[in-house]
């Protein structure tokens, strides 16, 4: 995923990139995580800078190891989080990210999946809540290699549109070189239930609160269960209260 | 502590209450009662004020102020509460969370203190109680996975911890079974059987008016009160049905 030169366009996971942005940013620092065979990882990443931001991320996950990743991308400018995972044997991935993006926004975020080998599991959930005319991207790829027989791979993606002038791409994919695997996606992009929110507002909320409550659970799916979920929640909150 | 007077509206674009007159007085119980398609929800909603629900013609007035000026949250804020024929569900909001959000926005707006964690949950507790209803319920998101009667219950909770002085009660009745009705019969009665606050009940059956007495009964037709009378009229209603008694 690391690319030497300037993407452009053309590239598969750059096609939603605010490129004049990326280009101040260039090249993006990598990082590369890798746990040996049963080790366990977690990590939480907030951003929320007020200059743009982009970062690739490599995890490298051997024969048992599960990594928990965990993504809020709120910044107030560009921001991209990209992320490809390998999974060894029985490995297991746990991805949730929230994205929040107002004016003219580009948030994204980019994965790729890997399944190298049997019987590793992943598992993504992704939300954005998308206002003014911002764009918010999510790009995944669940690759099952040759063999990977009894992998188990989800995603779950959902935006939510606050304005009708947003805009959210959603792509989930899945390349499948292997038998007997389970892999699901779900994908929907939304507003908020008008309904709910004349009942929140009937019961006293003014509509900026009843909006919040309905968000907040919303993005709450990425963070469940997340070691830092309280800051995370935190966060997506104060985030949330800006969008509003 | 309620006008209504010549009320006229349109939903999406078809015209439903047209020219619906209506006084209720602090201490009074009214039901209104009608057949199917009537407008009674659309009343309800009207006077809720939700989006969609085009006043073109007539007031509200409520306790002196212009009611149908108001926000949603303004009306609730000034003790308008509405019972709906179906609650909605809120995936991933407590009750918990929710109601105190909204009491504690209310009592903002009537310029009142915040309750905290503690003095709410000892409210909610009281009022859970009342209605035979389990706290887990209340912890549990809003309406979610809640039966239809359950749903109801949940509506006469969150009634008892808003604590309104009119309350509008949309089919509460419908989907209880017989001992759930006689909860929530009474639950109504004691949260709101006082003399500085009223109901508007909306029902089809007189099994509700049984515990809930009214002093007033209204039959809304084609989206106007074609009569109105004492508790006897709803006993003739359930005897010879709507069109005898509207013709
Ligand atoms: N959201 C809506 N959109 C279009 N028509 C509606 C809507 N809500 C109600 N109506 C129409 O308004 C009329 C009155 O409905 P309603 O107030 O629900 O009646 P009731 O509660 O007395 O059974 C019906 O003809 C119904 O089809
Ligand atoms: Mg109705």
């Amino acid at each position: 995923m690391t690319v030497a030169t300037l993407p452009t366009r053309k590239d598969e996971a750059y096609r939603y990139a605010d490129l004049a942005a990326l280009e101040t940013l260039w090249p993006l620092p990598a990082e590369r995580i890798v746990l040996g065979a049963g080790e366990q990882g977690a990590r939480a990443i907030v951003v929320d800078a007020d200059g743009a931001q982009a970062r690739d991320i490599e995890i490298v996950l051997g024969e048992g190891a599960s990594y928990d990743l965990r993504v809020l991308n709120a910044g107030r400018a560009y921001g991209r989080v990209a992320v490809r995972v390998t999974l060894g044997k029985g490995a297991n991935f746990h991805f949730g990210a929230a994205q929040l993006a107002g004016g003219d926004q580009t948030l994204e975020i980019v994965t790729e999946v890997v399944h190298a080998e049997p019987d590793a599991t992943s598992n993504q959930v992704v939300r954005s809540v998308l206002a003014g005319h911002a764009t918010g991207t999510y790009l995944g790829r669940v690759v099952v290699d040759r063999g990977a027989v009894g992998t188990d791979g989800e995603q779950s993606i959902r935006a939510m549109l606050l304005d009708r002038t947003a805009t959210a791409n959603a792509r989930p994919e899945l390349e499948i070189y292997a038998d007997d695997v389970k892999c699901a996606h779900g994908c929907a992009v939304g507003e908020l239930d008008a309904q709910g929110l004349f009942y929140l507002q009937s019961r006293g909320l003014p509509p900026a609160e009843a909006k919040k409550l309905m968000l907040q659970a919303f993005i709450a799916e990425a963070f469940v269960g997340a070691a830092e979920e309280e800051r995370l929640t935190q966060a997506a909150i104060a985030a949330l209260e800006g969008l509003l | 502590m309620l006008k209504i007077d010549n009320l006229a509206n349109e939903v999406a674009g078809k015209p439903i209450l047209k020219g619906l007159s209506l006084t209720i007085n602090a201490g009074e119980i009214h039901a209104i009662m009608g057949p199917n398609g009537a407008g009674k929800s659309t009343l309800a909603y009207t006077l809720g004020g939700r989006p969609g629900y085009d006043v073109t013609g007539g007031s509200v007035d409520f306790d002196g102020a212009d009611l149908l000026a108001m926000e949603p949250h303004e009306r609730a804020a000034a003790g308008l509460f509405l019972g709906f024929q179906y609650p909605v569900e809120i995936p991933g909001v407590s009750n918990v969370q929710f109601l105190r959000e909204a009491l504690n926005a209310q009592r903002k707006g009537r310029g009142e203190p915040p309750l905290s964690g503690g003095e709410f949950l000892k409210l909610a507790k009281e009022k859970a109680g009342l209605l035979r209803m389990d706290m887990d319920m209340l912890k549990r998101p809003v309406n979610v996975g809640f039966s239809g009667g359950e749903k109801k219950r949940a509506e006469m909770v969150q009634m008892g911890i808003l604590d309104p002085k009119l309350a509008i009660l949309d089919e509460t009745d419908s989907g209880l079974d017989i001992d759930a009705l006689r909860v929530c019969g009474e639950g109504i009665n004691a949260i709101m059987r006082k003399s500085d606050k009223a109901v508007l009940l909306i029902t089809h059956y007189q099994r509700l008016l049984d515990y809930v007495k009214p002093d007033f009964v209204h039959v809304l037709a084609g989206g106007r009160i074609v009569r109105s009378g004492g508790p006897e009229l709803a006993l003739e209603l359930e005897q010879h049905g709507y069109e005898a008694v509207v013709a």
